[in-house]
């Protein structure tokens, strides 16, 4: 499907670009696209290294398992094919922490290591296991106590009360989120019954 | 109020970072030999993401600067009425989930343009902050670890993502008017 996806974009874009006469724009934003991955890419480096080498202490030190250990009653029936006490689970259990508080720069390698741990138990390493699903929407529509981003920016633009988006904002991800886990699970089913026939 | 909120997440890095460095050294963990060994994967990650990472950018780039993006809204925006959402604030229900940059951009526009505290300056903001970009993650995630065949993912997520933007509505209507 994403490389239909993908495709589709590429082809439609350059499409556009030529009617609209707008192709030249096109042109310029292919690169400006790469440009910017690098960008990224290059920022995500040195928040890597110091949160990975961080975490490999906090692995070694046991800390992951104990977050394992004590979150397992909580988020352990969500995860059903994550054995117990697995470490998988205490990097899923940061990475929500640190989205929570918005930590986006430790929730980020926090949620690959978990992705790396979660191939390990992955039978088929080229696709997508159940529980990579249920991790990524979770993670998508995080739970996020204080959005600061969004409160700096209100006050940049005089807000009388910038904050007084908190509340709306950690119902609405929190009703989302419990939404994704129940859409994620009701497209468990739906794959589920198509293998048993 | 925002002050303390600030000083909390400046503070809670740091009190992070001492906490693991303490227990390892209490757990006898060699720290910094151990910090170097995590820290080398931290460069075999970026490099996995980063294909995935450009061509998913390259496309989307594309994509905004044809004016596809925008004929897209255009089509899409009534559908997003129909649930309520005001016209103001549907196009940024349709960016939210495929362009982080994107959403910000227009998230700034709509503060600026209907005031931080109106209801659409209100709406803006709660969506901006109740999800994340379902796209970005999608591919750094797989990417990282390199799975090809990502079955429901980019279901699941965007469907969410509604949701997200139909409970925001829901919400900031309840609270504010």
């Amino acid at each position: 499907m994403v490389n239909y996806i993908w495709g589709g974009m590429i082809i439609i874009s350059v499409i556009c670009g030529v009617i609209n006469g707008t192709i030249e724009e096109v042109n310029k934003a292919a690169f400006e696209g790469a440009k910017e991955a690098v960008t990224i890419s290059i920022g995500l480096i040195s928040v890597l290294m110091l949160w990975m080498g961080l975490m490999e202490i906090a692995q070694k030190a046991g800390i992951i398992e104990s977050l394992s250990k004590f979150f397992q009653p909580a988020v352990g029936f969500i995860f059903p094919e994550v054995p117990k006490n697995h470490p998988a689970m205490g990097y899923m259990v940061s990475n929500m922490i640190a989205n929570m508080f918005g930590l986006g720069n430790a929730a980020t390698p926090l949620g690959l290591k978990a992705m790396d741990e979660l191939q390990s138990l992955n039978k088929n390493k080229e696709e997508a296991s159940r529980s990579m699903i249920t991790f990524l929407a979770i993670n998508t529509s995080s739970v996020t106590l204080v959005p600061t981003t969004v409160i700096s920016l209100r006050m940049t633009y005089g807000s009388a009360s910038p904050t007084d988006i908190v509340l709306t904002t950690i119902l609405a991800s929190l009703v989302a989120t419990i939404g994704a886990i129940i859409i994620d699970w009701l497209f468990y089913k739906k794959r589920s019954r198509r293998e048993r026939r | 109020m925002l002050a303390f909120f600030t000083y909390c997440s400046v503070l809670f890095i740091p009190i992070i970072i001492a906490t693991i460095v303490i227990y390892g050294t209490i757990k006898n963990v060699p720290t910094f030999e151990a910090f170097v060994e995590g820290s080398k994967e931290g460069v075999s990650i970026v490099l996995s993401i980063l294909p995935f990472l450009i061509g998913m950018l390259v496309a989307i780039y594309m994509f905004r600067a044809s004016g596809a993006m925008d004929i897209l809204v255009n089509l899409f925006s009534p559908l997003f009425t129909l649930f309520g959402i005001p016209k103001e604030v549907a196009p940024l229900a349709f960016v939210k989930s495929i362009s982080g940059t994107a959403s910000l951009g227009l998230v700034s526009e709509l503060i600026a343009k209907y005031g931080p505290d109106s209801l659409i300056g209100r709406l803006a903001s709660t969506i901006q902050g109740s999800s994340d970009t379902t796209l970005f993650i999608i591919t750094v995630y797989f990417g990282s670890v390199g799975i090809k065949k990502i079955g429901d993912s980019l279901k699941v997520g965007l469907l969410a993502d509604f949701l997200g933007i139909l409970t925001s509505v829901f919400f900031v209507y309840i609270f504010f008017y």
